[in-house]
């Protein structure tokens, strides 16, 4: 397992799968399968696919440490980038379909509708994710401050779920389903990040111990 | 204005579905003509149309309604699968799904409370009570999209004048049939079941208020309610109260279900209104099914005419 995760061949079929939504989509619109209100059906399926793509990012720092699988970092960034591929298509269709492209309309829709700002957040928040998601900006910002950079998706994934929290009418469970999965993988990180601090500080005395010995 | 049609001439006729129905398939063909070559299917059925199941129309010599919008009614399909029928799934597909086997008969609705006669009435007895007529409606949810219904129905008067309210009566409160062993997916829904709603009587007795029991020419899909609903057009769609089994005129305003769900969200009267927004989204334009782009919402989604002089002097922004 961890050899096949490791080849340089693997990201080819897993980018092929991440496009199989879009697939899917665009064969229903050619085959008019999209129902009674496409717009929706589209915007539905961009954001669903936007909120499963940031859950996917978000597993890779946990699955490949419960389950000693660290080649999984090879595609934490191809999914990302596919949660703002979706989120990109999701936007459009907001912008073109339900607001014709009147910028100042959206402007006073985004700055009004906490459903909206909340929404338009977690999209913006992943631009300049998207952008420093290469190697050099990597070097450029330094591993440290890239990563403080990069958990702005945390941030944009609360935001997206409370996007969808406020969007129902009533039936909030999906909605709370993934804010459930949100709120593990998030929790997770903040226990995994208190026992290694914990044992950073186990740790110091010793060392104190040991200079004051020395 | 009793225009007597003849029998030959049939709503599937004038309107043909059929039409609609492939015009449709075939704007889309036209845009992906390319793309539309693989989709052999497609083409095929461009070619030779799938036989239209809704040939046979049920009710003849439907009255043809003044109150009839001239706007071009949307396609059968589209208004049986979409749907908000939350006792059948939160899904817009999942009614036309789930209420197959949703039995409709028998049907009996009890009509009582501040009334002269309380009467139960089978479906037979609402079905002969007054001319059916055929009334085109523009039809608003209150979520920002919209259709044109060929409902069928009569005016709710004419049940209202047989029962004869007092002068007690000031509101209508209308319950839904809820039998959870037909609805398993109704738990789901976030929604206090039965569903129930309500009217204040003068809105109850204003002729466009319609009891509606068919719509294509023919009596009501499970999924739109059947076998008896209510239509109210110049209010957002959830007023329209869907599968009903009682009736009660009442003294005070009586509880809704959304109302009760989201009080600050959606009010008893919770009419069409595009300068008062739902608090999360704008109610100013809406998507009618079959269009991209939103069109203006109308006040009184259009029946400003016949309705407004029911809420003069009153605060609609505080009356939602």
């Amino acid at each position: 397992m961890p050899s096949f995760l490791a080849n340089k061949w693997t990201k080819v079929p897993v980018f092929f799968l991440c496009l199989v939504p879009l697939g899917i989509l665009v064969w229903s619109a050619l085959t008019a399968n999209l129902g009674a209100n496409p717009v929706e059906f589209i915007q539905h399926a961009t954001g669903d696919w936007t909120l499963r793509f940031l859950v996917f990012t978000l597993c890779i720092t946990p699955l490949r440490k419960l389950l000693k699988l660290p080649d999984l970092i090879r595609f934490r960034r191809m999914l990302g980038l596919f949660a703002f591929f979706y989120a990109c298509l999701h936007f459009l269709t907001y912008l073109g379909p339900d607001q014709s492209f009147d910028l100042a309309a959206i402007w006073k829709d985004v700055a009004k509708r906490p459903f909206i700002t909340v929404g338009f957040a977690a999209f913006v928040l992943l631009i300049p994710l998207a952008i420093t998601s290469t190697a050099g900006w990597i070097r450029r910002l330094g591993g440290r401050r890239w990563r403080m950079l990069h958990r702005a998706i945390y941030i944009s994934a609360i935001c997206g779920v409370i996007h969808y929290y406020w969007l129902v009418k009533s039936a909030v469970l999906r909605p709370l389903t993934y804010a459930a999965i949100v709120a593990v993988l998030l929790l997770w990180r903040l226990g995994d990040w208190l026992i290694r601090r914990g044992r950073t500080i186990a740790a110091a005395p010793k060392t104190q111990r040991a200079s004051a010995n020395g | 204005m009793l225009l007597q049609r003849k029998p030959e001439l049939t709503y599937t006729d004038v309107t043909s579905k059929e039409v609609y129905f492939n015009r449709r398939k075939f704007l889309q063909a036209m845009g992906i003509a390319g793309a539309t070559a693989f989709a052999g299917k497609n083409l095929l059925d461009l070619v030779s149309p799938p036989r239209n199941v809704y040939a046979a129309a049920k009710f003849t010599n439907l009255v043809k309604s003044p109150f009839s919008t001239t706007e071009k009614p949307n396609t059968f399909e589209d208004v049986t699968h979409y749907n908000n029928f939350y006792e059948f799934g939160i899904d817009k597909t999942a009614p036309a799904k789930n209420a197959q086997k949703f039995r409709t008969s028998p049907w009996s609705v009890s009509v009582e409370g501040e009334v002269k006669t309380k009467r139960k009435f089978t479906m037979d007895e609402i079905l002969k009570l007054a001319p059916l007529e055929e009334r085109i409606y523009r039809h608003r949810c209150v979520e920002g999209w919209s259709i044109v219904v060929p409902w069928i129905g009569f005016s709710f008067s004419a049940i209202a004048n047989l029962v004869q309210p007092t002068e007690k009566a000031k509101y209508v409160a209308f319950e839904s049939l809820y039998d959870p062993s037909q609805m398993p997916e109704a738990k789901y829904g976030g929604l206090a079941f039965p569903y129930v709603e309500g009217l204040r009587l003068d809105e109850a007795m204003n002729p466009l208020t319609l009891l509606c029991v068919g719509m294509y020419g023919d009596s009501l899909p499970n999924q739109d309610g059947a076998p008896v609903r209510m239509v109210i057009p110049w209010k957002y769609g959830f007023k329209g109260i869907k599968s009903i089994v009682k009736i009660k005129f009442v003294a005070k305003e009586p509880p809704t279900t959304w109302n009760l769900a989201n009080s600050h969200e959606y009010g008893f009267y919770s009419n069409v209104n595009p300068n008062v927004d739902h608090p999360r989204w704008s109610q100013a334009k809406e998507r009618r099914l079959g269009e991209i782009l939103r069109r203006n919402t109308l006040m009184f989604n259009g029946y400003q005419d016949q309705v407004a002089s029911l809420y003069t002097g009153m605060d609609l922004k505080k009356n939602y």
